[in-house]
């Protein structure tokens, strides 16, 4: 009962494989894409942790119920990640009768905005000289 | 009753092979009472009926875990989405060669446990014990780099909190970066403290010759534990240190 004993050079395989991703995502992070950045540093990222998760925890040799367990931590996660989003980034898209499109789209931070200066007209006299 | 140990004395049951000619009644199994794993519990059949509970329950922990980060990463990225900009302010103000160092560490710390484990496997007990503080030592030096990274916010007065000091346009939204920042490190670097404390009771069982080929389970779990750390910070570092690099750089 000694499970899958998996050969040593296995190891060193799957530890030079992330040491060259570690060093492709660093590299890329500084090569402009415009918003692809983001995307490209999380599928690298993804696909290290596919890495370590099949061959160093030894998933890839795994019963199908540790599989299925193991994948079903990154379902919940995405639930929870394409619910909250979509509620939170579709804000604003629509009104309904007497709202405002801004509301809920984003909570305010920081110093509260200046407030703006009174209207010429309501200046007093002082600023204003009568005709 | 007389006709149980009628049914136990049948001579058509393989004889155990254990305590002596067949007196000892054989289990279903074919494990006598007393032939047995030392370390087999009894509700379980055989150790890798055992090993596979082992398993599929430390799965079930590391996905509650990965949900316990998931709530941060989920508020890491929406505030991604609204303050892109105090992101990669934030960003540029962590440190690439510590961050990428660490990274390094850590994963070479993840392929030491690795290894370890392949040790405990094939019982080679003193190389498990060597292999368990080399990831120990690694995993050290990881802590001793963030505690110097701590320490330059700290000087800085980027804690978030009252004495926070950010110069910038977007201060109070960076001071949001930096709290996410603290939130999602420190509590990997409990998982750190943990897994250190973890391994250090696994190294000190190898020690004294706990395990065998047949029974290694703390030390495969202790390795899921440590890779699953390792996953977080994979995930952590181009999350907080490679923010918008790019656009900053040109």
């Amino acid at each position: 009962m000694s499970g899958h004993v998996s050969p040593k050079s296995t190891y060193y395989a799957i530890f030079g494989a992330l040491m060259l991703l570690t060093a492709i995502t660093v590299t890329i992070a500084f090569i402009n894409l415009g918003t692809l950045n983001f995307p490209v540093a999380l599928s690298i990222a993804i696909l290290k942790a596919t890495l370590v998760i099949l061959f160093f925890m030894h998933v890839k040799y795994s019963s199908q119920m540790t599989k299925l367990i193991c994948g079903s931590a990154f379902f919940f996660l995405l639930i929870l990640f394409v619910l909250t989003l979509s509620d939170y980034l579709s804000r604003g898209w629509f009104v309904a009768p007497g709202g405002t499109a801004g509301a809920g789209t984003q909570v305010t931070v920081g110093p509260p905005a200046p407030v703006p200066e009174p209207a010429e007209p309501a200046t007093g006299p002082e600023t204003t000289p009568e005709p | 009753m007389p006709d149980g140990i009628a049914a136990h004395a049948d001579p058509h049951r393989p004889a155990s092979g254990f305590g002596g000619a067949g007196h000892a009644p054989a289990s279903a199994t074919g494990f006598g009472a007393a032939g047995h794993h030392p370390a087999l519990q009894h509700q379980f059949q055989t150790l890798q009926q055992q090993q596979e509970a082992a398993t599929l329950g430390m799965w079930i922990f590391l996905v509650t875990e990965v949900m316990f980060f998931g709530g941060l990463l989920m508020a890491y990225l929406l505030y991604r989405v609204w303050y892109p900009e105090a992101w990669s302010e934030g960003s540029l103000e962590l440190s690439i060669t510590l961050g990428g160092f660490n990274t390094v560490v850590l994963i070479a710390s993840s392929l030491t446990m690795a290894l370890g484990v392949r040790s405990a496997q094939t019982g080679a007990q003193r190389a498990t014990v060597r292999w368990l503080l080399v990831t120990m030592a690694l995993g050290l030096t990881f802590l001793v780099v963030k505690f110097f990274e701590y320490k330059d916010k700290w000087e800085l007065n980027h804690i978030p909190g009252p004495n926070f000091v950010f110069e910038g346009p977007h201060a109070s939204q960076v001071e949001i970066f930096l709290s996410l920042y603290f939130a999602l490190t420190g509590l990997h670097a409990l998982h750190m403290v943990i897994g250190f404390c973890l391994l250090a009771v696994i190294a000190w069982m190898a020690h004294r010759r706990r395990f065998t080929p047949e029974w290694y389970t703390p030390v495969e779990m202790s390795g899921l534990y440590w890779h699953f750390v390792d996953i977080v910070w994979i995930f952590l570092f181009p999350l907080l240190y490679l923010v918008d690099r790019a656009h900053q750089a040109g």
